[in-house]
C-alpha cells in the first residue's frame, strides 16, 4: 500500500454517509457500500474502510478483510493515467511480467501503487481480450499492443509530458 | 431420530445432527482441525472427510447433516489418502520448528501428522517467514506457524470485538489485525480466547517466565508468589492429572520449590474485593450513585467497556482486580510489616489470564504486580525445575495470606462474585441465617439473572460471561429493557476457569467434555468444603481492617485498593 496521504472532499464524504444510510441495517450491505465508496474516493483508504465500518457497525477486521480479498478493490489512489498491464495467459506466456517490470522500473512504483505526484498508477489484469495483439498493455483506455520493454520508456513519456 | 450406520455400526440420532456428531454417538473418531465445539463449525481444514453413501465425493463430517440409512466410512484407503495429503499441504506452508514451540508435544497439527504418517517436506517448504507480532502486553501471534484454520477468528468473533479477521488473497492470506497494525493497537482486551483456541504454536502468550527466574536467583530480591483461585482447578491438566482436578496443595508445594519464594493464596483479596465491593454498592444505593453497579474484577471487561461502553464507566466499581489489590497490599502493608524495602520485594501473580498481563502494565493501578505468570507459564517453570509434581507432597499457603472463605474460591467461576457479595450482604442484612448457596447465579450459562431479598430489599442481580453475552446484556440494560441492582461480567466464556492463560486442551477433548462445568465444580467443591464459606469471616481480612486498612472504603483503601477508568478509541 502507497502512503499516499488521505485527502477528501466534503461532497465525497456526504456521498458517502448518504450511501451507509441507505444500506445501514441491511444484510449483505458491506459490498455494495464498498463499491459505491470505491466509486466516490477512486479507492478505498482507511478513513474510508473506519468510517463504513462504524456506520455499517461491521468489525473493521471484516471491512478490510473482504476490501482485501477482492481484487477489484484498491487500497491505494489512481492516477491521473491508469496504467493497466495484462497478465492473462498470452500475454504472460508472450513475456508481459517483462512489461510490467519496465513500468514498475520506469515510475519507480510497484504494481497497485500510485506516484506520489498522483500522475501514475499501475495494476495488473487478466485478459482484455485482445490475445492477437498480446503481450498488452492499456494507458487509460487506449491499448498497447506487440509490446516489448524497450517501448514502454517511449509510451510513458507522451504521458510525462501531458 | 435418525438411523445409519458409521463402519457398519448402526447408531440413532437426532434429526439435525452432523455426521461427526453420529461419529461420537457410535464411538468412531473423526479427526477435526478447524471445528471446534461452540466456536467454529465451517469445514473448512477438510481434516474431517468421511465417504458417506447418497453424496458426490468426500464430505465434511463436521457440518455434513445425517440422513435414514446413510452409511458412513471413515477409514477407507480414499479416506486416509486425503487426509495424509492435507496434513503435508499444511505442512508445506507451516514454519516446523517443532522443538523449539511453545505447542510442542501438545500441538493439534503435530499429532495429526503423526497420525497420518505425514511426510512434512512432501510438498516442499519453501515459504516466506512472516513477521511476528509481539507488541501486544498479552498474546504474541507468529504467523508463519499458522494453519488457517481461522478458530481464533471465530473465538475473536464469539466476543464480538473481531480485533483480527482474514485479510487479502490465496498465498497471500493472513489472519491478523487490519491495516497491518499491530494487535497492540486495536480493540483487543487481551482476553487469550484466540490463544487458547489456536491449535498449533501461532498464539502464545507474552511470556514472563524469564524475568521470574531472574528475579528467584538475584540475591536482592524476595519473590513473593500469590495464585489466582482458579489456577488450582486447572493446573494439573498441564500434568496430565484429569480436568477438575483441584491441585491446591502440590500448586503451593511446587512453586515453594522454584526457589526461595512465598506462596500466598489469591482467594484472600477475592474476599477483600467483596468486603469493599460490597460497601460501595450500599454506598452507592444509599447515596444514589450510578447504578446498576457492574463488577470490576475483570481486566477483560474494563478493557471492553473503556472501547464499547465509555459511558458505563461510572457504573463500574472502583474497586481494583483481585490481582492488583494483592500486590499493592503486598508492597505496603507486607513490605512495612516484615522490614523489606519495596524496591526488593518482587511480586508474581499466577493467574488464569492474559488480559492481567495487560492490567499489570497500566499506569492508574500503581505498577505493584512485578510479572504476571498464566497458569501455563507456571506448568512450564515447574517442568523446567524438574519437579515431579503429580506426586509432589502438599504443602500450605505461607501466612498472613494463606487462608480465605469458600467465597473467595468461587470467584474463579462466573456467578462466583456475584455468589460472594450475596452471601456477604445477606449476612449483614439478614443475619446468620441468611442463604450461603445462590444457585441460580451458578452454572455455565452466558447470561443468568435472579431476585433476591436481602435483608428488608430485593435485588435484582445478573450476570455475564464471554463478551458476546455481556454485550446483549448491556444494550438490555441501555434500552430500559432489563433493569437490575448488581451485575457481574467476566470475559471469558465460563469465567475465569476458562481464560486466555489456561492449559491448552486437545480440541478433541474439548469438543466431547463440559470444560467449564468440570473445572468450576473443582471450585464448588473447595467452598463446600471450606468451614469459612463468607468472605467477612476469613481472619485475614479482620486483620488486614484492624491492622492496616481501618474499614472498608476507608481513605487508605481507597487510595490502594481502588482505581479509575478511562475511555479508549477503538482504532
Amino acid at each position: 500500500m502507497s502512503q499516499t496521504i488521505f485527502e477528501g472532499t466534503r461532497e465525497q464524504m456526504q456521498a458517502l454517509s448518504d450511501c451507509i444510510a441507505a444500506h445501514r441495517g441491511q444484510a449483505g450491505a458491506l459490498m455494495p457500500v464498498l463499491h459505491e465508496a470505491q466509486n466516490i474516493y477512486g479507492y478505498l483508504p482507511a478513513e474510508v474502510q473506519q468510517t463504513i465500518a462504524e456506520g455499517l457497525n461491521v468489525p473493521l477486521a471484516e471491512v478490510y478483510g473482504v476490501a482485501t480479498f477482492y481484487s477489484q478493490f484498491s487500497l491505494s489512489p489512481k492516477g491521473k493515467h491508469q496504467i493497466s498491464v495484462c497478465l492473462g495467459t498470452a500475454c504472460y506466456v508472450k513475456g508481459s511480467d517483462k512489461i510490467l517490470e519496465a513500468v514498475e522500473k520506469e515510475l519507480r512504483i510497484s504494481c497497485g501503487d500510485c506516484t506520489p505526484d498522483k500522475k501514475f498508477s499501475i495494476e495488473s489484469c487478466r485478459c482484455v481480450g485482445a490475445c492477437g495483439l498480446a503481450p498488452v498493455m492499456i494507458i487509460d483506455g487506449e491499448v498497447y499492443g506487440k509490446l516489448s520493454p524497450d517501448d514502454v520508456a517511449g509510451i510513458l513519456d507522451k504521458y510525462i509530458k501531458d | 431420530m435418525v438411523n445409519l450406520k458409521i463402519n457398519g455400526v448402526a447408531v440413532s440420532v437426532p434429526e439435525g445432527s452432523t455426521i461427526l456428531q453420529a461419529a461420537k454417538a457410535a464411538n468412531v473418531r473423526i479427526p477435526t482441525l478447524c471445528y471446534l465445539k461452540d466456536v467454529q463449525c465451517v469445514g473448512s481444514c477438510r481434516m474431517c472427510l468421511v465417504e458417506a453413501t447418497g453424496a458426490r465425493g468426500l464430505v465434511t463430517a463436521c457440518t455434513y447433516p445425517v440422513s435414514e440409512g446413510m452409511e458412513v466410512r471413515t477409514n477407507t484407503p480414499r479416506v486416509r489418502k486425503s487426509r495424509k495429503t492435507t496434513v503435508e499441504l499444511i505442512l508445506s506452508t507451516h514454519k516446523k520448528k517443532c522443538l523449539s514451540c511453545a505447542r510442542s508435544m501438545n500441538c493439534e497439527l503435530q499429532k495429526l501428522a503423526l497420525e497420518y504418517n505425514a511426510e512434512e517436506d512432501r510438498f516442499g517448504t519453501d515459504h516466506d517467514l512472516k513477521p511476528i507480532d509481539d507488541l501486544s502486553a498479552s498474546v504474541v501471534r507468529d504467523n508463519s506457524k499458522c494453519v488457517m484454520c481461522t478458530r481464533c477468528v471465530a473465538a475473536c468473533e464469539k466476543q464480538t470485538i473481531s480485533a483480527i479477521g482474514p485479510k487479502n488473497r490465496g498465498y497471500a492470506k493472513v489472519i491478523g489485525s487490519p491495516f497491518d497494525v499491530s494487535l497492540a493497537f486495536t480493540p483487543c482486551v487481551n482476553c487469550g480466547q484466540c490463544v487458547v483456541a489456536c491449535p498449533v504454536g501461532a498464539l502464545y502468550e507474552k511470556s514472563a517466565v524469564a524475568d521470574v527466574w531472574g528475579a528467584i536467583v538475584n540475591p536482592e530480591k524476595e519473590v513473593v508468589f500469590f495464585t489466582a483461585p482458579s489456577v488450582r482447578a486447572t493446573l494439573g491438566e498441564a500434568f496430565g492429572l484429569p480436568v477438575g482436578t483441584n491441585v491446591e496443595g502440590k500448586m503451593v508445594a511446587a512453586i515453594k520449590q522454584l526457589g526461595d519464594v512465598k506462596c500466598f493464596n489469591m482467594d484472600v483479596t477475592a474476599d477483600l474485593t467483596i468486603m469493599e465491593e460490597a460497601t460501595e454498592l450500599l454506598t452507592r444505593l444509599e447515596k444514589g450513585g450510578a447504578t446498576p453497579m457492574f463488577t470490576s474484577c475483570c481486566p477483560g471487561w474494563i478493557k471492553f467497556a473503556e472501547h464499547y461502553y465509555p459511558e458505563l464507566l461510572p457504573n463500574i466499581s472502583t474497586c481494583k482486580s483481585p490481582q492488583e489489590m494483592f500486590s499493592a497490599l503486598l508492597k505496603t502493608y507486607y513490605c512495612e510489616k516484615n522490614g523489606i524495602n519495596p524496591e526488593n520485594l518482587y511480586v508474581v501473580s499466577v493467574i488464569p489470564c492474559t488480559a492481567k498481563k495487560f492490567e499489570v502494565s497500566r499506569d492508574e493501578l500503581g505498577h505493584y504486580t512485578d510479572a504476571a505468570l498464566t497458569t501455563r507459564e507456571l506448568a512450564k517453570m515447574i517442568k523446567e525445575a524438574g519437579i515431579d509434581f503429580v506426586n509432589i507432597a502438599d504443602a500450605q499457603f505461607d501466612t498472613p495470606f494463606g487462608e480465605a472463605s469458600g467465597a473467595g474460591a468461587i470467584f474463579g467461576a462466573t456467578g462466583g462474585v456475584m455468589e460472594a457479595a450475596l452471601r456477604t450482604a445477606a449476612y449483614k442484612l439478614g443475619g446468620s441465617g441468611a442463604p450461603l448457596e445462590y444457585n441460580e447465579v451458578r452454572g455455565t450459562q452466558g447470561i443468568k439473572e435472579a431476585e433476591y431479598v436481602v435483608g428488608k430489599a430485593t435485588v435484582k442481580v445478573a450476570v455475564a460471561s464471554g463478551l458476546g453475552n455481556a454485550r446483549r446484556l448491556i444494550e438490555d440494560i441501555k434500552s430500559g429493557a432489563k433493569n437490575y441492582t448488581f451485575v457481574e461480567i467476566m470475559a471469558c466464556p465460563g469465567g475465569c476457569i476458562n481464560g486466555g492463560g489456561q492449559p491448552y486442551v486437545h480440541d478433541e477433548i474439548r469438543n466431547n467434555i463440559d470444560l467449564q462445568a468440570l473445572r468450576a465444580q473443582a471450585l464448588y467443591d473447595s467452598d463446600r468444603d471450606n468451614s469459612v464459606r463468607r468472605s467477612h469471616e476469613n481472619p485475614v481480612i479482620d486483620a488486614l481492617y484492624n491492622d492496616f486498612l481501618e474499614k472498608p472504603n476507608s481513605h487508605k483503601a481507597h487510595k490502594l485498593l481502588h482505581t479509575t477508568y478511562h475511555k479508549r478509541e477503538k482504532y
